[in-house]
């Protein structure tokens, strides 16, 4: 049977492009046609830029003709609409960026530029990449590939969506409380938040800054270890990125998993009330259990107060990193002011969303005059508290093995107007992003309703070779990655 | 039923969207101070977090000063810089009138 580029898995591209069997610009065509047949109703990009993909294909393809070409030369990607392309359309998904156009690549787009990779567009995300289910951008919500009444996850639902529906072979996403982990569930997909200081942030627009990472979206592990060897790096250019050596992702994948431990954290287990979550739970650890790897319980006493604590820190942080958008440099400008201040409040009332402002007030009033100690230094604390936890639980195991959300993926329009219910849906991701480890999403099943359940993995710091190793295991044993939604 | 006490009130709310400038119209100002007061009840099990003598965490490195060396390199150009400026005069950014 005759299978079209695009359903073919970026391996396989990259091995079809070395070896001069198809070139870039086929299967960048491959892509955009299949964007042009099925985004319609998905709508996972804000911005597709064909005449500029086709330019970047040719050039890859001349650079392969000249034996100028590395791994993913030619390779087409999705990228999250918060990241800086020079000279494109950015917008975070939101109003106040609506017409921006970076005046610099971001670090990692650099990176993909030198690999020669071809960027497809720009994929939608909750605006500032503050939500749980995309339906905050700006440009209106993105569609679960599965199931177009669910959402797909958030906030990097359009790059897990693209991935999904076969739009994209692989994209990247960016993660500050779940958001490549929890798309990536929820659309059956691959993900990975990599350690804090793993990617460099620089030209990430910024969210909260000590929580912020960016990742690759892709259908399986190799996927996740191609990209992670491109974009893992050490850059001067952000004072947080790590000034040490990455392994090659590639040469884990292989590896025996046999004799590893398992932990399983009865704060996480206790909570599942989901049938067909607990489902596949169940059924993981059967998988893992047959490929040679050990279970043990343990406990992270300081985990309920996640949620709380994220939802101080983050908001605080987005206040502070948001107070940037004035209708000065650039984004938009309200029309009609009576003076600068009121130039700034009218502006910044009209450019940014519901979710935006919501948490610009909670983080304004956490650091406001008479209540940081109460909050954001209470919050602080706990962080460490937590981390802690982690450190304590990797004593005794390799690898943290949890659900990524507490459901499957739910209706668009459900908890939008409850923005506690909406948080809650993070609670098994965010105390990874608060430690700082690296996390990974796992196509684990399916609910009775068909829809994808995740599992999630968690590392110690800059273990994530650990995770694609296990990961690339498990999908040796399992087909659910292999799965993909009738579009 | 017992109405418990509101975490945050009207003037507050127009306090703190004075301070992160937000003009909010009054259907916004008594939808954030619900779904605030809310959020703030959900946050009251932070107090109950054991922190005696934990120390607070800014970021989940180890932070360190990264030194390198002192040398002059190209900036942005200023036809580059000034490109999104919603409004601009010559090579500034035009803003209103500031000092009385």
């Amino acid at each position: 049977m005759h299978t079209n580029l695009y359903e073919k898995p970026a391996t396989e591209l990259c091995k079809l492009l070395a070896n001069k069997e198809a070139s870039s610009v086929e299967i960048t065509r491959s892509f955009l046609e299949r964007i042009q047949a099925v985004e319609e109703r998905v709508r996972a990009f804000v911005t597709v830029t064909p005449d500029l993909a086709i330019e970047m294909a040719q050039e890859a393809d001349r650079r392969i003709a000249a034996g100028n070409n590395g791994p993913l030369t030619g390779l087409p990607i999705a990228v999250k609409d918060n990241m800086c392309v020079k000279g494109r359309r950015v917008t975070c998904g939101s109003r106040i960026l609506a017409n921006f156009a970076p005046p610099y690549d971001a670090t990692v787009v650099r990176l993909m530029r030198e690999a020669g990779m071809v960027i497809l567009g720009m994929a939608n995300m909750d605006e500032f990449a503050m939500g749980s289910s995309t339906e905050t951008s700006y440009w209106g919500p993105t569609r679960n590939p599965w199931n177009p009444e669910m959402t797909p996850g958030g906030s990097s639902g359009g790059p897990a969506a693209a991935v999904a529906a076969m739009e994209a072979p692989v994209a990247l996403g960016s993660d500050t409380g779940g958001s490549i982990r929890l798309p990536a569930g929820f659309c059956g997909v691959t993900g990975i938040k990599p350690t804090y200081g793993a990617v460099s942030r620089y030209g990430l627009v910024a969210y909260a800054s000590s929580l912020d990472q960016i990742g690759p979206i892709g259908r399986d592990a190799r996927d996740m270890a191609l990209i992670l060897n491109l974009i893992c790096s050490h850059d001067p250019m952000d004072s947080t990125s790590a000034p040490m050596e990455h392994p090659d992702f590639i040469s884990v994948l292989d590896k025996p998993v046999k004799g590893m431990t398992i932990g399983l954290p009865s704060e996480f287990f206790s909570k599942l009330e989901d049938p067909d979550v607990d489902k596949v739970m169940s059924e993981t650890r059967v998988v893992f259990k047959s490929m040679g790897i050990s279970f043990i319980e343990l406990s992270l006493p300081h985990l309920d107060y996640g949620i709380a604590a994220y939802y101080i820190i983050a908001p605080s942080e987005a206040s502070s990193n948001l107070a940037r958008f004035d209708g000065v440099k650039y984004g938009h400008r309200s029309a009609q002011f009576e003076s600068m201040i009121d130039m700034y409040c009218r502006t910044r009332a009209e450019g940014f969303g519901p979710e935006v402002k919501r948490r610009i007030m909670l983080g304004t009033y956490a650091l406001s005059s008479g209540y940081y100690d109460a909050y954001y230094l209470k919050a602080a604390k706990i962080r460490t508290l937590i981390t802690n936890d982690f450190k304590n639980a990797f004593r005794t195991c390799d690898a943290i093995l949890c659900p990524i959300a507490p459901t499957p993926p739910f209706k668009i329009g459900e908890k939008i107007d409850d923005p506690i219910q909406m948080y809650l849906t993070d609670v098994f991701t965010i105390p990874v992003n608060m430690a700082g480890l690296p996390g990974m999403a796992i196509p684990g099943g399916f609910s009775r309703n068909g829809l994808p359940v995740g599992i999630q993995l968690i590392a110690p710091h800059f273990q994530e070779a650990r995770l694609v190793q296990l990961a690339s295991a498990f999908q040796r044993e399992t087909d659910h990655h292999l799965k993909s939604p009738v579009l | 039923m017992k109405k418990t006490e509101s975490k945050i009130t009207p003037e507050q709310v127009d306090y703190v969207a004075h301070l992160g400038r937000l003009h909010l119209a009054p259907e916004e100002k008594r939808k954030y101070q619900a779904q605030l007061d809310d959020i703030l009840k959900y946050m009251d099990m932070l107090a109950e977090a054991p922190t005696d003598d934990v120390l607070p965490m800014a970021g989940p490195v180890e932070l360190y000063t990264p030194f390198r060396e002192d040398e002059v390199k190209p900036s942005l150009p200023l036809e580059e810089a000034l490109a999104n400026a919603p409004a601009r005069v010559g090579t500034s950014f035009l803003v209103p009138k500031v000092i009385e």
